[in-house]
């Protein structure tokens, strides 16, 4: 066991070591919190990249290290860390992400009072996320999915003064914990029937062979279990609906956790627990495997729908990542798990890349965020327009030189051949028209064309902010480089097996039928959208060319398929009235019950007040008058008169002689 | 010729009682003071007709306890009267059952 | 019974019977003098004459004078004593009742007077300075304390 595998928690425990130190200081010391969470994320880099290359040691490497944490009675709770290419791979994207990120947010949220405390809760994410990677046992990666998604109510919501925001981040946190309730009950019965949460131990974890052999046919329904809380983190359909609404955090945040990381979480949970969803699988196929294959093509499909209707900067990227994370579950229900954790890492690089270019954006537009209010930002915005192509043609699945490209080519490959059905690939093939389409109208609205915004100053982001563009966007096309079939070293890297370059592989039909979708978008966005924001025939300026030519379909995909005023309607409304039935329940039957028994207590005392009132007290008082009255029978015998007292002495003393007498 | 002691001890006896007599029924303060005097008297007539009939009448001893008996009562008499000047010039009054102070 | 007893013992008991009712103040007081003087008879009866004499002397001569002189101060031009209670007289007659039966009922006390020498007063001054030359003392004593308590008593508060 080399230093790294042992020290692997240090890379989740220094970022959030830093948390609660920047946690201490004061508002003022905004430099200290900056830097230290840069250096506390600096350091969870470097220690990713030494366990990377601890990985790179032999293919399938796999090192545990686990350990007891408590026992009670005979039973021992053990829990670990793991590290694999896996966990090896979203370590360094995540570490490197986030770093780009935290110094990107130095300039971003320089204006706000609270700097410190966003520092602070982005080194505790970040440690938090990390954590999530590296966990072996179920339990401790439950431990910190939950923190995660107690760091992501914090910063969703981390403008108090907003009542938006705050809405926001409640809707966040009680949609995903809808999740984690299907995820907490998956553990407890695979505790149950498996007797450990460990993922591997020796032959004994639940995901070895030994462990599945416990579950048998239950495997199926603790994935689907398991599944929920993916579901909910991820954005996947039916609890997507929080993450358009998390876009009222700030732009840094929805960076980090709403594009590359944290929802990230629900996809790599899927494929950590994968031998679970896979157990049984005949042709590469089981009931949780489609599940997941069904649901992942339905949120695809809605998500880039809805996207093309957005108004918002933010609000199209953010459909867009739960369109990717559909995506990117088909990938993994078809079984090709490599391609679908490779395009979450590619996803990871060119979303944050997107996010942050359009906070720069959107702090260079004075914080408009309304994209028919913006225009023509190609000159006034050079650096952060060309990154922003970059992110664009990456994400649309510009091949070559785009890392986003060639992973989206073999995740279509590996749905083309999926024994089940034919149809999510079909599905996926309009998905890739349509995230070709809407990305090419937001770049058109936001860049080209003539300036509509009401300001003049639109400016260049300064350097700091700039700079994380560039590194992501240069990530984004060297990652390429280790994804392409000619050389599929990462899909080698992460399925176990050794690669080959081979070139002759870069050719295939799958390449050419993406690359006519990719353009087919393309030329559809531009064709519609170029004159967009300009009066066009008969359509007025404000007015969007989809909208002006189908605004019924419009209108239904504007406001996300009517899918939130649903659960209000449905969900929502039916928790309202348990409320007030509960509240009924409480304020007059069980309150009831307990004035009742409360009068009983009254009841009890009054009848002891009685009892002391008029029997004890009575007697009492009796006793004393009769006292007093013998006390003053006895006094008046004192008469005063010397005779009476001679004469009773004399009687004594008659009666002593008398007793005398008598005795003797 | 003497009469035998128990004819003494009878007309003691007597005595005693006629003292005891004045002390408990009259209403005026010094005839208590008389009735005392008078059992006092009669106790030493008991004693000196004790030592009279005892089986060795050379030892004076009732002699002895009579005679001091008698200076005694002098000295209480001496200063029961100065009682009764002192109370009656208090209550202006001799009557007993008025010095009731002790009442209760 | 000797004749001389009897009237002796007559005489003494009528004095103190009327001393113990009579009405007048001065007339109960003398008559108290006078039972006395019958009690100091008796004395001479029983050969006790020193004491007999000084019961005369004591008794007579300063405590029934005494009586008298109080009687005198302490006039209010009342000279009778009015009220009788006759309870006392119940009381009386039973504790003579219960005496004479404590009498009667001992048959040791029915002895007759042993033979005595005559008792000289040189005697009796003899055992008064020996054997109970203390109780003097303690006489002497209680009598100055007497004097000196009956001279507080009716001294008449200095203003």
């Amino acid at each position: 066991m080399s230093w790294i595998t042992i020290n692997l928690w240090l890379i989740p425990a220094v970022p959030v070591a830093i948390s609660l130190g920047i946690l201490s200081l004061a508002k003022s010391r905004r430099k200290s919190a900056a830097g230290l969470a840069v250096i506390g994320q600096v350091i969870a880099l470097v220690l990713s990249i030494a366990a990377f290359l601890e990985t790179l040691q032999a293919p399938g490497f796999r090192a545990v290290q686990n350990f007891t944490w408590f026992t009670f009675g005979d039973t021992e709770l053990r829990i670990g860390w793991v590290l694999d290419p896996l966990a090896a791979a979203m370590l360094v994207m995540i570490a490197l992400v986030g770093l780009c990120i935290f110094i990107f947010s130095v300039g971003y949220m320089a204006d706000d009072k609270n700097f410190t405390r966003f520092f602070a809760y982005l080194s505790f994410f970040s440690g938090a996320m990390l954590g999530v990677v590296i966990a072996n046992s179920l339990l401790l990666l439950f431990v910190f999915w939950e923190l995660v998604g107690l760091a992501s109510y914090l910063l969703i919501g981390f403008w108090i003064g907003r009542p938006s925001a705050a809405a926001a981040a409640k809707k966040a946190f009680i949609t995903t914990r809808i999740g984690d309730m299907g995820f907490f009950l998956g553990i407890l019965w695979l505790y149950h029937s498996s007797g450990t949460l460990l993922f591997y131990d020796d032959g004994n974890g639940c995901l070895e062979s030994a462990g599945l052999a416990m579950l048998g046919a239950s495997a199926t329904f603790i994935a689907l279990l398991i599944f929920c809380g993916a579901i909910g983190k991820s954005g996947q359909f039916p609890l997507h609906v929080w993450l358009p609404d998390a876009m009222e955090g700030p732009t840094p945040v929805s960076a980090l956790i709403h594009a590359a990381t944290m929802v990230a979480a629900g996809v790599f949970l899927v494929a950590r627990v994968y031998p679970l969803f896979s157990f049984g699988a005949i042709h590469g196929v089981t009931p949780s495997l489609t599940v997941v294959v069904w649901i992942g093509v339905t949120t695809a499909l809605m998500a880039a729908l809805i996207a093309i209707a957005q108004a918002d900067i933010k609000r199209i990227l953010a459909y867009s990542t739960v369109s990717q994370l559909g995506l990117m579950m088909v990938s993994l229900g078809v079984g090709g798990v490599a391609a679908g954790i490779m395009h979450l890492l590619a996803h990871g690089f060119f979303k944050a890349l997107l996010f942050l270019g359009a906070g720069s954006v959107i702090h260079g537009c004075h914080h408009e965020q309304d994209i028919r209010k913006m225009g023509g930002l190609r000159r006034l915005m050079p650096v952060t327009f060309l990154t922003y192509a970059v992110g664009m043609m990456a994400l649309s699945g510009v091949p070559l030189f785009f890392s986003g490209g060639w992973t989206k080519e073999e995740i279509l490959h590996s749905t083309a051949h999926w024994p089940k059905s034919h149809v999510p690939h079909y599905l996926l093939l309009a998905g890739v028209v349509l995230t070709a389409l809407y990305m090419t109208r937001q770049i058109i609205y936001v860049f080209f064309g003539k300036s509509r915004a009401a300001f003049e100053h639109a400016h260049e982001s300064p350097s700091v902010m700039t700079t994380p563009l560039v590194v992501l966007a240069l990530c984004a096309i060297v990652f390429s480089v280790v994804l392409t079939p000619a050389w599929p070293w990462l899909h080698g890297y992460l399925g176990g097996e050794p690669a080959q370059f081979d070139i002759t592989r870069l050719i295939q039909p799958m390449f050419f039928v993406s690359l006519m979708l990719v353009a087919a978008g393309i030329g559809i966005g531009v064709l519609l959208y170029h004159r967009a924001g300009v009066q066009d025939r008969n359509r007025p300026a404000e007015t969007d060319p989809l909208e002006y030519m189908q605004p019924g379909l419009f209108r239904f995909l504007e406001n996300k398929m009517w899918l939130d005023e649903l659960y209000d309607r449905t969900v929502i409304a039916f928790a309202a009235i348990s409320a007030r039935v509960s509240d009924w329940m409480d304020r007059y039957v069980w309150d009831g019950l307990v004035r009742a028994l409360g009068s009983l207590g009254q009841l009890f005392g009054i009848f002891t007040r009685d009892v002391d009132e008029r029997g004890i007290n009575a007697g009492v008082d009796e006793t004393m008058t009769g006292t007093r009255g013998l006390g003053r029978v006895i006094s008046s015998w004192h008469s005063g008169q010397i005779q009476t007292y001679l004469g009773v002495v004399a009687i004594g003393m008659l009666a002593l002689l008398l007793l005398y007498a008598w005795l003797v | 010729m003497t009469p035998t002691l128990q004819i003494f001890l009878i007309v003691s006896a007597a005595l005693f009682c006629v003292g005891l007599l004045a002390a408990l029924s009259r209403r005026h303060a010094i005839f208590i003071l008389i009735g005392i005097e008078m059992m006092l008297a009669a106790a030493n007539l008991n004693f000196i007709a004790f030592w009279r009939f005892s089986p060795e009448p050379h030892q004076p001893t009732g002699v002895m306890v009579a005679i001091f008996s008698i200076a005694i009562a002098a000295a209480e008499a001496a200063v029961g009267l100065a009682l009764v000047i002192s109370v009656y010039r208090h209550y202006r009054t001799t009557n007993v059952d008025q010095f009731d102070q002790l009442k209760g | 019974m000797s004749a001389a007893f009897v009237i002796i013992s007559i005489l003494t008991l009528a004095a103190a019977l009327a001393a113990a009712t009579l009405r007048k103040l001065m007339h109960a007081a003398l008559s108290f003098a006078v039972a006395f003087v019958g009690l100091a008879a008796f004395f001479f009866l029983l050969g006790a004459e020193f004491v007999g004499l000084v019961q005369i002397f004591v008794y007579i001569g300063a405590v029934a004078v005494l009586i008298v002189f109080t009687i005198l101060l302490t006039r209010r031009d009342v000279e009778k004593d009015r009220g009788f209670n006759w309870s006392g007289v119940v009381v009386t007659i039973a504790v003579f009742g219960g005496l004479i039966w404590a009498i009667v009922k001992t048959q040791s006390l029915s002895v007759s007077a042993p033979e005595m020498p005559v008792l000289t007063v040189k005697h009796i001054g003899e055992v008064l300075m020996t054997g109970y030359v203390w109780p003097l003392l303690c006489v002497g004593l209680l009598l100055t304390a007497a004097l000196i308590g009956a001279l507080i008593l009716v001294m008449e508060e200095k203003r």
